[in-house]
């Protein structure tokens, strides 16, 4: 049995530790520590990438061991509830596991230059990550919830410790939102666990779809937990109205978190929708498909529509990224394999886009102590490159064919036309509110006359350009070659299509 | 009964029990003839021998077979074994908590601390092994009589007195309360033993009794519930909590609370288990909805009333109360994992609360003030400390990779059940459980968020950072590995035996 993905998981540790042996004003090795500590899963990850078979529909890596066990004694006999320790991957949890590391290491990056960065932070931000890894490599519900929680707490740290001036709020909706999502989510894995006597995914979908599941789960009790998934994952995803979290979270959170956070953490919520929602209940999503199908094109109006008045960079990218996950809503709404592939294409490059997006924020409020967009202008003229770089973002974030974004919007709709073409639609006029915000945020800033203040702004440095640079590689890439993608989740899309056809 | 029946008893199984009394009883002495100046720590290092001895003798009686003494007056089976082994932990820890409590101007009277805290622990341990309604209410008055002076024990200090009088005065009408109740009881099969008693209700005779049955249950179990302090009975709980010196509040939220746990579980389930409920239904069944509504009022309560809190130890105080409600969820649907979640949930909070009110005693005793702004600035002040305090915290609050996790993920298995599942009691736990996030993380956000007050470094003492590591160390490896813990209770303890008298051995 090969434990390359445990190693993969907990990999962050090597670099807890290292940091927290470090000295508190020793601040350059610490930070070297840090950013290590991000290396290393990126190099596992990398090699169990290239030991992965796509052509396999199976789970690999998988990794199996004896956890908890709680024996009962009944009336008929005895019986044993197992939670056993189970770690695999399959085409999807390893796209996000790759994103997550890669994301990881550059915001890492980011943060070098963070003046108050110190070892707790390190310590925390490499806490995140080992959380975010294990919610993508459990296969079963409890390490699953375990990794989420996990995740929760550091975020909170540095939200609340090392944001923006009204950074305890934020930190505080933040844990209260999300603790009432994860509420509702132990309760249904719960009710599931003991419906069915595994949290296996595997088995929990394989029993669910048996004519024994739905004796043990009525299709009442089925529709109950799937409209609790809805909920639990929309808190995180964020779905309209449960968003307001995210926004304080995006506004005041440091760059480098924002990073994470809106490129990796939205994402859990996805993919507990796809896992979960649609994995274990088929039947039932099919049943919902509208109303999902509708909130998404809520999700992407609403947030296009109030990103256009926005004059708070972030915040024009807090609201884009409700209207994005938007599109993955509709993309799984559509049901159909154009549209989930949509879905899935979505959260990658949602992921790198905006990971992208506010670093470059990040860089321009380091210089100008400032993400309004009024206090920008002509920035071209005082730094071209983050000129360019922020308009490419830009351009890929309103889905200019050749990048990212374009490949997701354009499948995700496909979909939906498809099966709702009414909604899609609707929705579609999304894409022209997208333009128009994008093009006014970074317009803005870019052109015009240039403010006296700016011309002395330096350029990217060195070691900000590693990021800019590799995640517009990055997008650009999967824009031209989307082939790179969908080989490795051919296996997962053909599962889940399967189910749906019943 | 003469004497040579009563030397070839087998009064081996009650070594830890007499452990305890002689420890108690030679500490009482030697506080007597020590000398008036001569400091009485080392009585705490003697007692807390005690209490290692009464370990060792509980270890060795692991293996040990069911045997009773007195018709089941006195048992040594497998749920007295393993609630007897939390007690005496959690009494273990409070000494040394106790060992650096610092006394003042009431330093005498360390000594009495000492013999009073071993009694109350032989109240508890009688408690958790006794299936007859005598001996349980006696091991009852001692633990409860014996904190009543503990609570008491600032002679000099204000709120010390208040907290002791109340505990007084609420405490005695409790006390009438469950005998009340018990008196229904007797009167109804003219028997203490809880076995025959059991046995006794099961006949058709009492069928048209039902009506008195039920009342006995409700105001015996009201009476009992005080000890708990969960709702509506947990009014003294917080002026107790923060009127007593902080190692008698750390005994009374863990040690006694989890003794008050072992005897209700005991009483309930022997008595009750087959009694005829009021047209049909057995009784435990036809009560679920009271007991249901009871705790999720405790949860409600004590997580909403804490919100308001800004003194530490009454913030704890309803804390504990809120934990009480957790607990009271299994005896709601009694399930078959009833036994092994409430105890690995009594063992988890063990070591958590413990631990917490270390740390909040180290930092109270430094800031000299209970208000929850002297854990400001704690992580830059002591870091080590900060952890900790946070690690029980998120354990307290039930987040992942903690043993309070694991103890609730337990208690939800329990409500919702193959057999019957309570959601809305599931719903009332995690919607309290997160309302809790505000004033626990408002503790840690003073911790990390807040600059400090003073810029003094804290100097740790060498008993409060054996507790803090000691439980920090437990609370996360249960939390990590639980397998352990329930290993070796399903190993350890039989529990098959709980409802089997000695007669159908």
């Amino acid at each position: 049995m090969n434990h390359l993905l445990s190693l993969l998981v907990f990999s962050p540790l090597a670099g807890i530790l290292a940091v927290s042996f470090l000295s508190w004003e020793n601040e350059r090795a610490i930070r070297l520590a840090g950013l290590f500590g991000t290396l290393l899963p990126l190099l596992i990850v990398l090699i169990a990438a290239a030991g992965f078979q796509s052509s396999v529909s199976d789970l690999q890596m998988t990794e199996q061991a004896n956890w908890i066990s709680y024996t009962l004694e009944g009336l008929n006999g005895r019986m044993q509830l197992n939670i056993d320790y189970e770690l695999g991957v399959n085409g999807l949890s390893l796209v996000l596991l790759i994103l997550t590391s890669v994301v990881s290491v550059l915001a890492a990056l980011a943060s070098w230059n963070m003046k108050n960065a110190s070892k707790s932070y390190f310590i925390f931000f490499l806490i995140l990550e080992l959380g975010m890894l294990g919610v993508f490599a459990s296969q079963n519900l409890f390490l699953f919830f375990i990794f989420f929680e996990i995740t929760l707490i550091p975020m909170f740290f540095l939200i609340g410790k090392w944001g923006y001036a009204d950074r305890e709020k934020a930190a505080y909706s933040f844990l209260i939102y999300n603790g009432i999502g994860s509420a509702i989510l132990l309760i249904v894995f719960v009710a599931l666990f003991m419906k069915t006597g595994t949290m296996n995914y595997v088995e929990l979908a394989k029993i669910l779809a048996s004519p024994d599941g739905a004796g043990a789960a009525g299709s009442t009790f089925r529709l109950t937990v799937l409209i609790s998934l809805l909920i639990a994952f929309g808190i995180k995803l964020p779905i309209f109205p449960l968003h307001t979290w995210m926004l304080r979270v995006h506004v005041q959170a440091p760059p480098p978190v924002v990073m994470l956070h809106s490129g990796i953490l939205l994402k859990i919520g996805a993919y507990g929708l796809f896992t979960f929602g649609m994995g274990f209940f088929p039947e039932e999503f099919k049943k919902l498909g509208v109303l999902i199908a509708v909130l998404g094109v809520i999700n992407l109006l609403y947030g296009a529509f109030l990103a256009i008045v926005q004059t708070d960079l972030k915040k024009v990218l807090a609201y884009s990224s409700v209207s994005h996950m938007g599109i993955v809503l509709i993309g799984l709404a559509a049901m159909n394999e154009a549209g989930v592939k949509g879905a899935i294409f979505q959260l990658v490059s949602h992921g790198l886009i905006s990971a992208l997006l506010f670093f470059l924020i990040g860089v321009l409020y380091e210089r100008s102590g400032s993400s309004d967009i009024q206090d920008f202008g002509g920035l071209a003229a005082a730094m071209p490159i983050t000129a360019g770089v922020l308009l490419a973002g830009g351009l890929a974030s309103l889905g200019l064919p050749g990048m990212s974004g374009f490949i997701s919007e354009f499948l995700a709709f496909v979909g939906l036309f498809e099966t709702m073409p009414v909604i899609a639609a609707v929705g579609a006029l999304g894409i022209i509110l997208t333009a128009v915000y994008i093009l006014r945020a970074v317009l803005a800033v870019t052109f015009g006359p240039q403010k006296e203040a700016h011309s002395a702004f330096k350029d990217l440095t060195v070691l900000e350009k590693i990021p800019a640079f590799v995640l517009l590689a990055l997008v650009l890439f999967i824009g031209v070659y989307p082939e790179i993608l969908s080989k490795s989740l051919t296996a997962v899309l053909d599962t889940i299509l399967l189910g749906l056809r019943g | 009964m003469d004497l040579q029946t009563l030397t070839s008893m087998n009064w081996g199984i009650m070594a830890p029990e007499f452990t305890v009394l002689g420890t108690a009883l030679l500490l009482s002495l030697l506080d007597l003839f020590m000398p008036r100046q001569k400091s009485r720590r080392m009585l705490g290092i003697l007692s807390a021998g005690g209490i290692v001895l009464a370990l060792v003798f509980l270890f060795l009686q692991f293996s040990h077979e069911l045997a009773s003494l007195f018709h089941d007056m006195y048992r040594l089976d497998s749920f007295s074994k393993a609630f007897k082994l939390i007690l005496l932990l959690g009494t273990g820890l409070i000494l040394i908590l106790a060992y650096d409590y610092k006394m003042d101007r009431e330093e005498e009277y360390r000594g009495e601390f000492y013999y009073l805290l071993l009694t109350a622990l032989l109240g508890g341990l009688i408690m958790a092994s006794s299936a007859d309604m005598i001996t349980l209410f006696i091991g009852l008055e001692l633990l409860s009589l014996s904190s009543y002076v503990m609570a008491g024990l600032r002679k000099r200090d204000k709120e010390s007195n208040e907290a002791s009088f109340k505990y007084v005065v609420t405490g005695g009408i409790s006390t009438a309360i469950t005998l009340f109740g018990m008196s229904y009881i007797f009167g109804l099969t003219g028997e203490t033993n809880l076995y025959a008693i059991g046995a006794a209700l099961q006949d058709t005779s009492i069928l048209q009794n039902q009506f008195l049955i039920a009342f006995a249950f409700f105001i015996t179990f009201a009476g009992l519930t005080f000890k708990i302090a969960s709702a509506p009975f947990h009014m003294w709980a917080p002026d107790v909590y923060q009127g007593s010196p902080l190692p008698v509040t750390a005994f009374l939220s863990v040690v006694s609370k989890t003794a008050g746990f072992a005897l209700i579980l005991r009483f309930f389930l022997l008595v009750f288990n087959s009694a005829p409920g009021i047209k049909g239904d057995p009784l435990l069944f036809q009560v679920q909805p009271y007991l249901a509504f009871l705790a999720g009022a405790t949860m409600i309560v004590g997580n909403l009333v804490a919100l308001r809190q800004r003194n530490i130890k009454r913030l704890f105080a309803y804390s504990s109360v809120a934990q009480a409600g957790y607990i009271l969820v299994p005896f709601v649907s009694v399930s078959a994992m009833l036994f092994e979640t409430t105890w690995f949930y009594l063992l988890a909070y063990l070591f958590m609360n413990i631990g917490a009110f270390a740390v909040i005693q180290e930092v109270t005793a430094q800031s000299k003030t209970q208000d929850i702004s002297g854990f400001a600035g704690l992580f830059q002040r002591s870091p080590w400390l900060a952890v900790a305090m946070t690690i029980f915290i998120l354990s307290l609050a039930g987040i992942p990779a903690t043993a309070g996790f694991i103890g609730k993920f337990g208690i939800f298995m329990n409500a919702l059940g193959a057999s019957q599942s309570h959601y809305i009691l599931a719903a009332i736990l995690v919607g309290t459980t997160v309302i809790s996030y505000f004033y626990y993380f408002n503790i840690i956000g003073q911790m990390f968020f807040r600059p400090k007050h003073d810029k003094e470094k804290l100097h740790h003492k060498k008993g409060l950072l054996l507790v803090t590591v000691v439980c920090a160390a437990a609370t996360v490896l249960l939390g990590i590995l639980p397998g352990t813990a329930l290993h070796f209770f399903y190993e350890q303890f039989q529990l098959s035996d709980f409802f089997q008298t000695m007669e159908q051995k």
